[in-house]
This record gives structure tokens, C-alpha cells and sequence, in this order.
């Protein structure tokens, strides 16, 4: 991608054709109005609420990582800030002391984070890349161990809670249903997805990709990558802020956890598995974490080693997350050759799912051995009985993960050669051909072409 | 006077153990660029394993043992995971070393459980290694080992006689810690391969083309970084506990002596550790409080403002953030570090 000739398409695509992107988020709209119609119980109502918070906050994330290139270790100081703050208002609210509609309490919440990261992010964005990192860890520990030195305010180990239907009702609308919050949440998330999506295409938020990809030419030119880095945290630090508000509507409680280094970490594993290099990346990555904790714990008490496990195998062989490796193929599909991928997917996928059987029963037997195992020697695992006394079973479960990481790295090895040869005929395609519009996706910041054609060589 | 030399002992031995840390993740650092965010993790590891070890043979080959094992799994990560995410940049270089944090941390408590192990230090070590006898009559007086109960216990009820011991473990943790240190010093100025890791740490195109194989440097140091690591948790785990918390509890602290000490600054991480020991140290020893020093001025004060838990909270509660605080001001007035030449 690096010829004048390849980068020249994606320039022009400046203003896509409108009509695609106008496709893309009555979709995007249509998809938050009608999933409560499609999954009716009162569960999965909950869980989409979930998810329009975690959409939020993973895409608030996503303005420092990907866009600004800052690995943050506190994200989760602006939204737990933000929820303490939003319960705070919805107490006042029910005193009558705060005359202000239930409906405006996420904004509150992110007028609260925009106040937090005003004042932290003033340090924090002295410094960017390694320090910047270490600083947000320091500060998110500091806010942690505030936050239960001072229980006025932070009510200490119980937390903090409020009624949101307390407020006057307005045409009906109480908020005492989990439906009624559902909509509203869905509103604050389209339009902060929207608001953000804006921000990419601010003189601000193309300043702040310069600002990530090359902060000694920004220098030359005359802006302060500080001050760039400065207003570009606030304003991730509003819709964290946002996120914190909402979840202080649907959950009615903060507790100290939520200001938490596992919180950061967790927006920061999301927004990453997602994708940090699209703009829709985070949203992904924000599904993914709902469902995430709401399903694959029921199925397994090691989940949270299985998703480590897989962050890792994504920072190695996938650095653009689920998003890029879902542009890639389609740019593939674009020059009608992903037919030839399709053998090599299966191969892949059958590999990985032995080295997964493999590598899953060894640890579901630790892990049973662990907790003692309800004084049962055996466990139950995808249908046949595992007996955790008998050497039989461990070099077994042992030998069919060897087996799948062999055939696994022996096709990934032949796959990348595959992948390289056909990327190697679009590039010269795109290079003699003149190149369709719709070359790269309309949606994306450019860099995602550059970043996915990097990833694309594992 | 006991007080005082005890406490500045204690925060010594807990600022050498921190920079047992701080030294490896520094030279990580400045050789490779790259935040190693499971350097507390090894430490950790460096515990469990050990633990492990002396269930079966006792302290000592643990001792010995465990930072191997440690040092070998760390090289095997710089190889097998790190090296190939180095071309992708800093980002993801930082992000592997995160998840392999959380992924020890999960494997920690798959093997070893939620709960603290015991893992005792050897039987030499329980003691305290001298005790300091403060006599109203004779005045100071240190004596080897445990003081015998006569000598603490005043047959005239007039003469006051405290005796402060000095555990042992924390005198073998300085020691490790000073004998370390030497060795480190002596690697790097001393021995051929020391010259190598220095000047791959500034040129390595230079080091690489006068025949050396500087990805092999890399490997061997992140080993023998991660086995420090792991030398510390031994006699960590051992003299504080080994639970699976002990990796955060410790990381964020030596994340913050690095800052401090300035980035990349051998000489900077050995003063920010022992600064920061020290200082978290001592405050726990003070009860103090905002209300206190009002008080003791003889200003009054309401009953409200005298329950308030912001002005009510003891130096000894505030230790905990001590570190973070220290490392916000230095970010304010002096960014670059105590001894740091870098401004990042």
C-alpha cells in the first residue's frame, strides 16, 4: 500500500457515496429498534442494554487506542466516575434538589467524566506511548484505592444506589421497565456512535491519527501533540462518561469495582478482540463482551483463561481483530478470489477445533481437580466422561492437542503462503487496473487498509 | 531511635526487593523497548513455583530452582510470542505482555487456587536476625538473634526496656538483593557479554554487524530479567504471602519506580525503589492524621469536620496511594524522572 498509485483510491473516497453510508446506519438504527422485538424476554432485553453500554464505552476506548494510538490501563476511571457521578444525580433527582429529566442522567454522567478527564488527563496526556500507559495504570490504582478511602461519596465496599423511576414520569414513560431504559440507552448509543464516527472526521480527529502514526512531523508542522492528545482524552473521556451514565440508569448501583484496573482491562481486551484499527471494530468487541459474560460463564468456570488465551493468539497472528480480518476477506471477495481461501479456512478451523478439544479438556480437568471436583474423580466433557485419575485420559487429551497444534501450524504456515500469493495479485491488479471506488470500505478510517494489508502477513 | 533504625531497615529491605524487580523490567526496557507488563507475574510465578519445589525438598533448592525454571519460561515467551509481534510495533508488543499477565494470573489460580498458600521461609530464617535492646539505664544495645527474655524485661519497674527485633528474612532479602546487585554490576561492566547487552542497548544495527547475534541478547536478557523476577518472588513469597493478588499488588508499585526513576535509568530504579520503600514504609508506622495536626495546633474543630473521613484518614491509611501520588508529582515537576535523561 505504501505506492502513490494504491494510496490514491482511498484518498479520493474522502466523501463516499452517501447513500451507502446512509444504508449503513438506518441498518445500524433499524438493528436497535427491532432486536427487543425479536428477543422478548426479560433477559435478553437486559443483555441489549448491556450491550448498548459496552458499545459506548468500547468505542470511547477505541478514540485512544486506535485512533490515538494511547493504550490506556483507566478507562474505567472516566466511566466509573461517570456512573458514581450519574447515581449521585439520580438520588438528587429523587430529593426534587436536581430539576432535571431521568432521560438526561447519562449526560450527566458524561459531563462527569469530561470534568475527571480534564483534570487527570492533564497529566496523563504529558506523556504519550509507554509512559502514557504506565500513567493511566497509576492514576486508575489511585482512583481505586480512593474510592474506598472516602465511603461518603463512594459508599465505601456496598456502593451506591439509587431508584430511577423515582423521577416525574413524562408521557408515560417512567423508566421502572427494563424496555422503557432499553430504548433510551439505544438512543445514547446511536447518537454517541454517531457523535464519535463524526469526531474520526474532525480536523481534531484526523490531527489525533497524525498525531498516532507520526507525533515528530505533527510537531514540525506547528501543533502540540500534547494538546491534541489533551482534547482528544477529554472528549474520550466524555462518552466514557456517557457509558458510565448509562449504566447507572440501567443498573442503579455503583460500586467501587467499577472505577477498577478489571475494568480498564476488560474494555481494553474488547476493544481490541473487536478491533481497534476500524471505527466498527469496538462495537464487535462490545457484543462479544456481553455475551461474553453473560453466556460463555455459564458454560465454563476458566472462561476468563480461554479469552486470555485468545487475546493472545489475536495479538500474535491478528493484530487488526475480528474487524480487519473481516475486511480482509472481503477485500478478497471483492477481486472474486476468496473461493480459493475456502479449502484453506476448513483446514484451519478443523485444526484449531482439535488442538481445542485438546487443549480445553486438559484444563477443564485441572480445573476440576482444582475445586476439588465435588469429590467426583470424573467430569462430564462435550458428552463423554473424563477420568481425572486415570493417565489414560491426560496424555490422550495431551496428544490430541499436540496433534492439533502440529496440523495447525503446518497449515497456517501453507495458508500464509496462499494468502500472501493472492494478496500479492490484488495489489498488482489494483496497481494496473484503475481501481473500483468501493475499493476500501466506505466506513473506515484509511488506516485500516494499511494496518489489514500489515496484518494480512502473520 | 529503635524505631527508627527498624523502620528504615524494613523499607531498605522492601526497597531492595523492589528493585530486584525494577532492575530486570529497566534493563527489559531500555534494551528492547517494550513495558514487560508480566514482569510481576514472573515474580509471582517465581513464588508459586518455589512453593511447589519446598513441599517436596525444602526452601533452599526452590531457591535455586524456581528463578530457573522462571528465566526459562521468559525466554521461551521472548522467543516463541514477543520477537513476532515486534514488527507490528509498540502497541501490540505492550498488549502481549498484558495478556500474558492475565493469562498467568488465570493460570496461577487454575493450579494454585483463590486462596493464600503457605510457604514459609526455611527454618534458619524464622527468627529475627538481631534485636536492638533500648534500656532507659544502659542505654542501646544490639544482640545477635532473639533477645532472651531477662534482658527485655526490667526487674526495676522504673527502667524502660523496649526491644525491637529485626526479622531475618527481611536481613536475607537485603542481603540476596545487595549480592545481586554486585553481580548485576560486575555482568555488565566486567564481562564481555555485559559489553554486548550495552552497547546493543544503543546500537544494536552496530552490534548486529560486528557478528553478535542481538536477537539472542534480547532473549537471554528477558530471561534473566524474568528469573530476577522470579529470584524476588522466591524470597517474597516466602517473607510477605503468596496468594494470587501478590503480582498486582506489587506491579503497579514497580511500574511506578520505573517512572520515577526515569525511564530506562538502571541508576534511577535503584533510587526510586529504595525511595519508595522507605517512604511506604514509614507511613504505615504513622497514625497521623489532618484532624490530628489541627488539633495538636490547638485550633478547634467542629464535630463535623472532625468525622469526616477525608481529613480523618491516617498517613498509615493513605500508604497504599503514596506511590501514585509521589509519581503524579513527579510527572508535574520533573517528567522526565529523578534520573532519567529521556523525556518520552
Amino acid at each position: 500500500m505504501s505506492t502513490g498509485v494504491a494510496r490514491a483510491p482511498i484518498v479520493a473516497q474522502g466523501r463516499p457515496l452517501p447513500g451507502r453510508r446512509v444504508l449503513v446506519w438506518s441498518g445500524f438504527a433499524l438493528v436497535f429498534a427491532i432486536a427487543p422485538l425479536i428477543f422478548r424476554s426479560d433477559f435478553s432485553v437486559s443483555i441489549l442494554s448491556q450491550v448498548a453500554i459496552a458499545i459506548v464505552a468500547c468505542l470511547s476506548y477505541n478514540m485512544l487506542l486506535g485512533q490515538g494510538g494511547m493504550l490506556s490501563f483507566g478507562h474505567a476511571v472516566y466511566s466509573g466516575l461517570g456512573t458514581f457521578v450519574a447515581v449521585h444525580a439520580m438520588l438528587a433527582i429523587a430529593n426534587g434538589t436536581l430539576p432535571v429529566p431521568t432521560s438526561l442522567i447519562p449526560f450527566v454522567g458524561g459531563l462527569a467524566g469530561m470534568f475527571f478527564a480534564i483534570i487527570l488527563g492533564y497529566v496523563t496526556t504529558k506523556k504519550a506511548g509507554t509512559p502514557f500507559a504506565m500513567i493511566t495504570l497509576g492514576l486508575g490504582e489511585l482512583v481505586t484505592a480512593m474510592a474506598l478511602m472516602i465511603p461518603e461519596f463512594f459508599g465505601g465496599e456496598g456502593g451506591v444506589s439509587a431508584n430511577r423511576s423515582a423521577g416525574k414520569s413524562f408521557l408515560g414513560i417512567t423508566y421502572g421497565p427494563q424496555i422503557q431504559v432499553y430504548y433510551l440507552l439505544a438512543l445514547y448509543a446511536f447518537v454517541s456512535t454517531a457523535a464519535m464516527f463524526a469526531f474520526t472526521r474532525t480536523p481534531l480527529g484526523r490531527m489525533l491519527n497524525a498525531v498516532r502514526d507520526n507525533p515528530e512531523r505533527v510537531e514540525f508542522i506547528g501543533y502540540s501533540t500534547q494538546r491534541v492528545r489533551f482534547f482528544s482524552f477529554v472528549i474520550a473521556g466524555f462518552f466514557a462518561g456517557i457509558a458510565g451514565g448509562m449504566a447507572a440508569l440501567n443498573f442503579e448501583i455503583a460500586t467501587a469495582e467499577v472505577v477498577g484496573a478489571g475494568r480498564s482491562g476488560l474494555y481494553l481486551f474488547f476493544t481490541f478482540l473487536g478491533g481497534a484499527t476500524f471505527f466498527f471494530g469496538p462495537i464487535i468487541g462490545a457484543v462479544l463482551m456481553v455475551l461474553g459474560f453473560a453466556l460463555f460463564s455459564e458454560v465454563t468456570k476458566a472462561w476468563q483463561l480461554y479469552l486470555g488465551l485468545i487475546f493472545l493468539f489475536m495479538v500474535m497472528y491478528a493484530p487488526g481483530g475480528i474487524a480487519s480480518l473481516i475486511m480482509m476477506n472481503v477485500r478478497v471477495a471483492k477481486y472474486k478470489k476468496l473461493h480459493r481461501l475456502w479449502g484453506w479456512y476448513a483446514g484451519l478451523v478443523a485444526a484449531s477445533l482439535v488442538m481445542l478439544v485438546g487443549a480445553a479438556a486438559l484444563i477443564e480437568m485441572v480445573y476440576h481437580l482444582q475445586l476439588g471436583g465435588a469429590g467426583e474423580p470424573t467430569l462430564g466433557y462435550l458428552g463423554v466422561t473424563l477420568d481425572t485419575t486415570s493417565a489414560v485420559t491426560w496424555i490422550g487429551a495431551a496428544v490430541v492437542f499436540a496433534i492439533g497444534f502440529v496440523a495447525l501450524e503446518a497449515t497456517r504456515r501453507r495458508f500464509a503462503l496462499a494468502w500472501g500469493a493472492i494478496q500479492m495479485e490484488i495489489e498488482s491488479d489494483m496497481t494496473f487496473k484503475e481501481p473500483s471506488p468501493v475499493d476500501v470500505p466506505a466506513d473506515l478510517p484509511e488506516h485500516g487498509a494499511a494496518a489489514s494489508a500489515e496484518a494480512g502477513k502473520p | 531511635m529503635e524505631f527508627f533504625t527498624i523502620s528504615m531497615l524494613n523499607g531498605l529491605s522492601y526497597g531492595l526487593l523492589l528493585f530486584m524487580l525494577s532492575s530486570g523490567l529497566t534493563l527489559i526496557f531500555s534494551m528492547m523497548g517494550v513495558l514487560n507488563f508480566a514482569h510481576a507475574s514472573f515474580y509471582m510465578l517465581g513464588a508459586y513455583i518455589a512453593y511447589s519445589i519446598s513441599r517436596f525438598t525444602g526452601f533452599w533448592p526452590g531457591l535455586v530452582i524456581a528463578p530457573v525454571v522462571v528465566g526459562l519460561l521468559g525466554a521461551l515467551f521472548e522467543r516463541s510470542c514477543l520477537r513476532r509481534v515486534h514488527k507490528f510495533g509498540h502497541v501490540p508488543e505492550l498488549l502481549i505482555t498484558f495478556g500474558l499477565a492475565f493469562v498467568i494470573g488465570e493460570l496461577v489460580l487454575l493450579i494454585w487456587g483463590r486462596t493464600a498458600v503457605e510457604f514459609p521461609p526455611p527454618e534458619v530464617l524464622r527468627g529475627p536476625a538481631f534485636t536492638i535492646v533500648n534500656s532507659s539505664q544502659t542505654g542501646l544495645a544490639i544482640v545477635a538473634g532473639k533477645a532472651d527474655a531477662a534482658m527485655c524485661s526490667a526487674a526495676d519497674a522504673a527502667v524502660r526496656v523496649v526491644c525491637s527485633p529485626f526479622p531475618a528474612t527481611r536481613g536475607f532479602m537485603m542481603l540476596v538483593a545487595l549480592a545481586m546487585l554486585v553481580a548485576l554490576w560486575l555482568l555488565l561492566t566486567r564481562t564481555r557479554i555485559g559489553l554486548v547487552i550495552q552497547s546493543a542497548l544503543t546500537h544494536p544495527e552496530m552490534v548486529e554487524s560486528l557478528g553478535h547475534n542481538v536477537p539472542r541478547v534480547f532473549m537471554l536478557v528477558f530471561g534473566a530479567g524474568s528469573a530476577l523476577a522470579g529470584l524476588a518472588g522466591v524470597i517474597g513469597g516466602s517473607t510477605f504471602v503468596t496468594e494470587p493478588a501478590m503480582a498486582a499488588t506489587v506491579g503497579s508499585v514497580i511500574f511506578v519506580v520505573v517512572v520515577v526513576g526515569g525511564m530506562g535509568s538502571l541508576a534511577g530504579a535503584f533510587v526510586a525503589s529504595l525511595l519508595i520503600g522507605i517512604i511506604q514504609t514509614f507511613a504505615v508506622a504513622f497514625d497521623y492524621s489532618l484532624v490530628g495536626a489541627v488539633k495538636s495546633l490547638g485550633i478547634p474543630i467542629s464535630a463535623g469536620a472532625a468525622d469526616n473521613s477525608l481529613l480523618k484518614l491516617t498517613v498509615s491509611q493513605i500508604a497504599p496511594i503514596l506511590p501514585y501520588l509521589f509519581l503524579v508529582l513527579i510527572l508535574i515537576f520533573r517528567p522526565k524522572g529523578l534520573l532519567g535523561t529521556r523525556e518520552g
